[in-house]
């Protein structure tokens, strides 16, 4: 549905994207991950025929976004970050506006606006102006203007970032319901969402594609292991030296220093890593036993996609946005 | 409905929403009732000569002014944004924008028909209303010159001040300057000719009650070279 090829864009000097390439199937909802300035609103900014490419191609349903860029923008649905809105138009008038624009007869443009005010919870301020709306509702007014033609395609863009709690629930409720019929792009850099939400993730930073995959596959990819973590009380050097001499331990780390920062007098938090990704918490916690250390806390803590995520950023972040140069 | 129309619509109902063109139709209309007062005088001709004349000098300040957000709101508010990427062409904006104001310029414009009810009642029967008829069509074509250009420096820039004062210097060059360039006699015959394709000189002929083509097409000409103008820098966007 979305194919994208050695996409780039620099401005200048400055390579803001640099030949990204992914390819999106129909039906699956996307993540696009990535720390703030990483590309991600300016890739989506030329999926949707916004801005041009500096290089590269890409198409959406089968349209190239330079070549078929009005098909391109008929097949899809954008939430631009900042969702800007006329301001002094009333939602309902908005969407009619957006309706027209699109050419939807009066019929099917009434059916759809119901249809999305419903969807999209703006039943109660249907006739409010746009400008006197709190910044959820406006969100979902754009959210609704992209749902509108019923697109095969939506783009969105932070679709939950400025959300109170219970909107970004069902903001996500709502895109993870819409996934299967529509292909979904989003993006964002809150992990929780992408696993919430997204069937696969595309890693971005520093203007390039620095990962693809379901989040599963992404937290295996860089040899994450879990980890047990344990908190005795007894000499930190010794408590290290003893669970390193666990079998099936790979590293031991003292956590907390000397114990001497722990409130109560010399509690020593270990975390406790295995090579062949084995579960020794019986083992380790027979060990702290044996030696009469009283145990605290034992608990096996899994790898997660923020540890991944930074990881991966961080490297990137390292070699910067590329300077592209003079010819 | 063509996408132009769509956008024309839009453009027109949000004009009714913002009070910088209530400001500047209050003011617009105060002059003018002025200037009316001033010339209803008994012994004065019953035309409106004197009223649209003045009025095309008016239109130098008032239609930048109202102009000033077309193009440079949306690219402040950030609205361009959702407006390129709807399945809409450069020059559909730029007609529906421009249709828009020229529909409220009419709307602008039908307070001071009160004037001509004004003369008709008090000079029954001898009222001239071919001399008036022609004025506004001038006026009109005026507008839509003048509202081309308003249209073209409210795309080249994000705030509407600049689009404003930009539009006004323009409009001023082509308006007035050669008006103030014919009063000093001794001009070269070059600056003489360039002088005559003014704003002012091809208006005064409609505001005397002739309809000469050659002037229409002039008005035509500007207008739709402004445009298309305008048409260009909104596609020039798609080659940065």
């Amino acid at each position: 549905m979305i194919s994208v090829s050695e996409l780039s864009k620099s401005y200048g000097p400055v390579l803001a994207v640099d030949r990204v390439s992914f390819e999106v199937p129909k039906g699956e909802v996307v993540g696009f991950l990535g720390p703030n300035g990483a590309g991600k609103s300016t890739t989506m900014k030329m999926l949707t025929c916004y801005i041009p490419p500096t290089n590269g191609t890409a198409t959406i349903n089968g349209f190239d976004i330079f070549h078929q860029s009005e098909q391109v923008r008929e097949s899809l649905g954008y939430l631009p970050e900042n969702v800007p809105l006329y301001q002094e138009m009333k939602v309902e008038e908005y969407l009619d506006f957006r309706g027209q624009l699109r050419k939807m007869l009066r019929a099917d443009r009434r059916k759809r606006i119901d249809y999305v005010v419903n969807r999209c919870w703006l039943g109660s301020v249907r006739n409010r102006i746009i400008g006197h709306l709190s910044k959820g509702y406006r969100q979902r007014v754009g959210l609704a203007d992209a749902l509108l033609h019923n697109p095969a395609v939506l783009i969105l863009d932070e679709p939950t970032v400025g959300l109170d709690p219970t909107q970004i629930r069902e903001t996500r409720k709502l895109i993870r319901d819409l996934g299967g019929e529509h292909t979904i792009m989003l993006s964002t850099h809150i992990l929780p969402e992408v696993e919430a939400v997204c069937d696969r993730a595309i890693v971005i930073a520093a203007g390039r594609v620095v990962a693809q995959g379901t989040t599963e596959e992404l937290r295996q990819s860089r040899r994450l292991t879990a980890r047990v973590l344990v908190e005795c009380r007894g000499p930190a050097r010794e408590v290290e030296a003893a669970l390193s001499r666990v079998s099936g331990v790979s590293k031991v780390e003292i956590l907390n220093g000397d114990g001497a920062s722990s409130g109560d007098g010399k509690y020593v938090t270990a975390a406790v890593r295995s090579a062949e990704q084995r579960d020794v918490r019986e083992e380790v916690a027979r060990t702290v036993v044996q030696h009469g250390w009283p145990l605290r806390e034992i608990r096996l803590e899994h790898a997660t996609l923020e540890e991944f995520f930074i990881q991966v950023t961080a490297t990137q972040a390292m070699a910067g946005p590329e300077e592209v140069s003079s010819q | 409905m063509s996408r132009a129309v769509v956008i024309a619509r839009r453009e027109l109902s949000s004009y009714f929403y913002s009070p910088v063109a209530y400001v500047a139709m209050f003011l617009f209309l105060l002059v003018c009732g002025l200037l009316f007062w001033d010339d209803f005088q008994p012994g004065h001709p019953a035309a409106m000569r004197t009223i649209f004349d003045w009025m095309v000098w008016l239109l130098v300040f008032v239609v930048p002014v109202l102009c000033m957000g077309l193009l440079a709101q949306e690219w402040s508010t950030g609205t361009i944004e959702t407006l390129m990427t709807a399945p809409v062409g450069e020059t559909d904006v730029v007609v529906g924008k421009f249709l828009g104001s020229l529909f409220f310029f009419v709307v602008l414009l039908v307070p001071t028909l009160l004037y001509v009810v004004m003369l008709a009642t008090h000079n029954v029967g001898r009222l001239d209303l071919g001399p008036i008829f022609s004025g506004y069509v001038g006026i009109v074509l005026v507008g839509a010159m003048f509202i081309a250009v308003g249209l073209f420096c409210s795309s080249l820039t994000r705030s509407q001040v600049v689009a404003a004062v930009s539009a006004a210097a323009i409009l001023f060059v082509v308006t007035i300057v050669p008006w103030w360039a014919s009063t000093k006699a001794t001009l070269p015959t070059f600056w003489r000719t360039l002088a005559d394709q003014s704003v002012y000189r091809r208006y005064t002929d409609f505001s005397r009650g002739v309809l000469d083509t050659s002037n229409l097409i002039f008005f035509v000409i500007a207008t739709a070279l402004f445009l298309f103008l305008t048409v260009k820098v909104l596609e020039s966007r798609r080659w940065k």
